[in-house]
């Protein structure tokens, strides 16, 4: 990936100690830049919040193998009594087969967040691609170009207007079930917005005098698109890819639910399935139904806040609205 | 109003004609312009119908590889039977055949039989539509009336006490899950385990008891209640979102300034002035985001088995009767769109500035 | 007699992030009914600030000191609820208003209507009635009272927001960049439909502009602000075409006098930028791009002095700069420039400055 300053917009008037290479200099402003980025993101309480949040829940995910037996976590090995509420042993209780609830949790954010961040990767390459394409053709790439890019984003109106949830279930049904087809299937259905957004953004960039320069100098699509426009739209992209990862968990957790899932993995949506068809609902499990949703809604929240809090760093103007 | 001499040093006139057709322009000059607005529209809508008739073809009967073998995966059935089933789908023929029969029966409204049911596609979605239609509809204008005024409310004092509470109450409930929110609301309100009596039905919109048609609307209503309540909860934090930012691009217009200068109340300026402006933008979002209401009447009516589209959906999903799937798939996305094509109709009416 | 307007010491101060701004630094003005008085300056020099600061239309983020009295009675002392019963009633105000200052989406007929209402001045009855002679008096026909604003041409809007600010029949009106949008033909209508008003109808205007020559047509007396101060004030035809003060003089030299030919030559503009208002530099403000600054600049910040005063030291033109003669209680060195100043007057002091004007310009 491009550096996220970009090499020609900042180019240096004076290079302040001439010793050092341009190269020491990029690395040197893409620091500070970074640098600052975090300084002004200190500020934003609820980002620091939404961030704290993901990284312990991260944590626990990745060293989930350390402190759980995985045997305790199949049907026939289950350590427990069959729906045992709340106890030391237990502290959120057993499911059906006697499971221990707080280790399903634990394990599924594993399920949960890899399928919403490469979900979300697929989804942010396709807009990306989709938004950067149209933004460039849109602006300068003569009557083909606008052809291109006019049908670029009527295809991506029309995915927007569509309901998600529908396309996404339609593809998850006629595709071999799997984790991989879940992610391709939330992949291929929540990018529109991303298009878009890039979309304008790259519009803004092209506007710049630094990339009329670079097509005067003989800059082609190719490279004005690599060179000069991706790593302007970055930080838009990163803001948007944030937000996006709530909302492909949420998509991750429906479809399981919607038993679209893999049944061999264990996913938040997958556990609130298998309570659903046990009974717990009209049984009046509790313990059963609250710990995993509340994990997607405290994962979903956290992305959310985090990627407002990379917004208000990018776009001033939101400033003071958290 | 008389010339006075000071009138002289004005070029009078050239004031008020310097912009053509003040009122009461020719009725052709008046119904081009609304016919092209008007056609323009209407081809776009056409044009995405299709896009969903061809979407639905390339989805249920290419993407599967073959259809029937994914429909009767893990069940008995012979070779024979399989045949039996390619030949009542029509999946014998080659694929420019199929694809004239499917759109040739969709513009018959034939889509086709369900493989379930063994009845009409379009006979169990029109059984379905009445409720759907009810809960959905009932929903989203709750979601909207208090997205808009909340919204309105968060937007004019943004970073105040109430703008906090709300969008921290807004930002929980857009990231719930639908059907957890739903769920919970079962196990709290219905489920009567626990601390909490029953008060709501579990699910189901008429109790069999109910007779007559005051006792069958009074159980319908109780039956609603929670899953209003779910579908209210998620989608009225976003139109909220809407509204509050397109408010907030409001606050610092002119016309603002000029109409507290008049002498208005806060409230007022608010009401009068800047609501119906930011009015525009926030319901071409709502019917863009239509999409977001289908998807929570489809976990709404799964969860509280709600006898409508949305479970008929479910039902058809876990067989899975792709016919079905199908059918609905292309009724959802055509609904979505046929209201899109309403409000870019409607629109007009609320924006003076693009009346045509 | 109580003077319709009397400012003394406004001061507004802006709170941000990045500390207090200063935008107006004690002003002075004054008006007689029936009177008309330009503001210019360029843009930044705290004159709109003055105009909203007026009725308290400003920010809460602006802080506002000083005394406004609106006939008498201090604008900045009342209470919400007679604030609001003021506004527009004791005085109005016409906005640039060509784009934006009226409502988009509703009708030009009901947004004229709308204060007529709320100070319930005329009944529900005859708020058409009324509409319909407001718009007349400012020369559109009364049919037009059921177009929405972009259905008018620009010239057309600002008589819409004329006839507005005239619904209440306001003993002042507040003229904010009137005519600043417009183009030479729809400007020289309006300006003379706002003069035949005030003659008219005997109601004051505080007329704001950034062009000298606008105020110069249409004011009797102008005052120049540079900085969030008023620099030079006093009778219009004297201070647009003999400036005491540098900076008017510049700002006088920016546009071209009709019928005079050197003006065509005459450098146009000034060198540099105003200044920061949050840092501003010691001494008068106006130093840095002052063409005749003197060392004594950077140490004295001049107040309002008397220009050509009389034997009891009372004149109609004032002007803040050290060339100017001496006022009560001068400065030494101003004593000293005084003399030339009272042999050969401003007008001297002021040529000079054009002059010198020139060669830093052209070069």
């Amino acid at each position: 990936m491009n550096s996220p300053t970009g090499p020609a917009p900042a180019a240096p008037a004076a290079p302040p100690d001439p010793a050092l290479s341009s190269r020491a200099l990029a690395r040197r402003r893409r620091r500070e830049a970074l640098v600052g980025f975090a300084r002004e993101y200190a500020r934003n309480r609820a980002g620091l919040l939404g961030l704290g949040l993901l990284l312990a829940i991260g944590l626990l995910a990745v060293t989930a193998p350390l402190f759980i037996d995985q045997t305790h976590l199949t049907i026939t090995g289950a350590p427990g009594e069959s729906h045992e509420p709340p106890s030391w042993q237990f502290p959120l209780g057993t499911d059906n087969f006697g499971r221990s609830i707080l280790d399903l949790v634990i394990w599924g954010a594993r399920v949960s967040l890899t399928v919403g961040l490469l979900a979300t990767f697929v989804s942010v390459t396709l807009g990306t691609l989709v938004g950067v394409t149209a933004g460039h053709f849109g602006s300068s790439g003569g009557v083909g170009g606008r052809i291109v890019s006019t049908v670029l984003m009527r295809v991506t109106d029309w995915f927007l207007v569509l309901p998600t949830l529908v396309l996404a279930v339609a593809l998850a049904a006629v595709l071999p079930r799997g984790t991989g087809t879940i992610i391709i299937a939330i992949g291929l259905t929540v990018w529109p917005p991303t298009a878009r957004l890039v979309r304008a953004q790259t519009l803004a960039v092209e506007a710049r005098p630094f990339v009329e320069r670079a097509r005067a100098l003989g800059g082609g699509h190719a490279h004005v698109m690599g060179w000069h426009v991706l790593p302007n739209v970055m930080p838009v992209v990163l803001a948007q890819t944030t937000l996006l990862v709530a909302t492909s968990i949420i998509a991750e957790s429906t479809l399981a639910f919607l038993g679209m899932g893999d049944p061999t993995t264990i996913s938040w949506g997958g556990i609130l399935e298998a309570a659903r068809t046990a009974g717990a609902i009209s049984a009046g499990i509790w313990w059963y139904i609250v710990p995993p949703g509340l994990a997607i809604a405290v994962v979903a929240l956290s992305f959310t806040l985090c990627g407002r809090a990379v917004e208000s760093v990018i776009n001033p103007r939101l400033k003071g609205q958290s | 109003m008389t010339t006075t001499p000071t009138e002289a040093d004005e070029p009078t006139g050239a004031g008020t004609t310097d912009v053509p057709a003040p009122a009461g322009p020719t009725g052709l000059g008046r119904a081009a312009p609304v016919a092209t607005y008007v056609l323009g529209r209407l081809t776009t809508a056409v044009v995405s119908l299709f896009a969903v008739i061809v979407a639905g073809f390339f989805l249920f009967r290419i993407l599967p590889g073959d259809p029937v073998r994914a429909m009767t995966e893990g069940r008995e059935v012979s070779a024979e039977q399989r045949e039996e089933l390619r030949r009542q789908f029509g999946l014998d023929q080659p694929l420019w055949q199929q694809f004239l029969d499917y759109a040739a029966g969709l513009v018959r409204l034939d889509l086709g039989i369900s493989f379930q049911y063994r009845e009409p596609v379009v006979d169990l979605i029109l059984e379905r539509l009445g409720p759907t239609i009810l809960l959905a509809g009932t929903g989203t204008v709750i979601a909207a009336l208090l997205g808009l005024f909340l919204g309105a409310r968060a937007g004019w004092r943004p970073g105040g006490r109430g703008d906090r509470i709300n969008t921290a109450v807004a930002l929980f409930f857009w990231s719930v899950p639908t059907f957890w929110l739903g769920l919970l609301l079962i196990v709290l309100l219905a489920s009567g385990r626990g601390f909490m009596p029953g008060l709501f039905p579990t699910g189901g919109m008429v109790s069999p008891s109910a007779t007559g048609p005051v006792e069958t609307a009074l159980s319908t209503a109780r039956h609603m209640v929670l899953p209003v309540l779910t579908m209210v909860a998620v989608i009225y934090a976003q139109y909220l979102m809407i509204m509050r930012s397109s408010l907030m691009d409001e606050k610092g217009a002119d016309y603002l300034v000029t109409a507290r200068a008049k002498g208005l109340r806060d409230a007022l300026v608010r009401r009068r002035h800047a609501v119906p402006n930011a009015l525009l933008p926030t319901v071409t979002l709502i019917f863009l985001n239509l999409g977001q209401v289908v998807s929570g009447v489809i976990l709404v009516e799964t969860v509280f088995s709600w006898p409508g589209l949305g479970q008929l959906f479910y039902s058809g999903l876990r067989v899975p009767d792709l016919g079905l799937v199908q059918g609905l798939f292309v009724v959802f996305a055509a609904s979505v769109i046929l209201m899109n094509l309403l409000a870019d109709l409607v629109y007009p009416l609320l924006d003076p500035r693009v009346r045509p | 007699m109580t003077s319709l307007l009397d400012v003394s010491d406004l001061r507004v101060t802006y709170s941000g992030s990045a500390g207090d701004v200063p935008a107006v630094r004690g002003v002075d003005l004054a008006l007689d009914p029936g009177d008309t008085l330009g503001v210019a300056g360029e843009s930044g020099s705290g004159k709109s600030t003055v105009a909203l600061a007026l009725l308290r239309l400003l920010p809460a983020s602006a802080k506002v000191t000083g005394r406004i009295l609106l006939e008498g009675e201090d604008v900045l002392q009342m209470k919400w609820g007679r604030l609001r019963a003021v506004r527009w009633v004791g005085a109005s105000v016409v906005f640039q208003g060509a784009m934006h200052s009226l409502n988009p989406v509703k009708r030009i007929g009901d947004q004229i209507a709308e204060p007529l209402l709320i100070h319930e001045l005329v009944g529900p009855a005859r708020v058409d009635a009324r509409v319909s002679e407001l718009l007349e008096q400012v020369g559109l026909p009364a049919s037009r009272r059921r177009d929405y604003p972009h259905q008018l041409s620009g010239g057309q809007r600002q008589r819409v927001m004329i006839a507005m600010a005239l619904a209440c029949e306001p003993r002042l009106i507040i003229a904010d960049e009137a005519t600043t949008a417009l183009d030479v033909m729809i400007q020289a209508q309006i300006l003379a439909l706002l003069g035949r008003l005030v003659r008219e109808t005997g109601i004051g205007m505080l007329m704001i502009s950034h062009d000298l020559s606008v105020l110069a047509a249409t004011c009797d007396r102008v005052a120049v602000m540079y900085s969030g101060r008023i620099v030079e004030h006093g009778p219009a035809r004297e201070v647009v075409h003999e400036p005491a003060h540098p900076y008017a003089s510049a700002l006088s030299a920016a546009f071209p006098k009709i019928g005079d030919p050197g003006s065509r030559l005459a450098p146009r503009g000034l060198p540099g930028d105003p200044p920061d208002p949050a840092d501003p530099p010691s001494g008068c403000v106006f130093r840095p791009r002052c063409a005749v600054a003197e060392t004594v600049c950077a140490t004295v910040d001049p107040p309002l002095w008397p220009v050509r005063p009389d034997r009891d030291g009372h004149a109609d033109r004032y002007a803040a700069c050290v060339h100017v003669g001496t006022g009560p209680g001068s400065l030494g060195h101003a004593g000293a420039a005084s003399g030339s100043g009272g042999m050969s007057g401003p007008g001297g002091a002021s040529d000079e400055s054009g002059t010198a004007n020139t060669e830093e310009t052209s070069r």
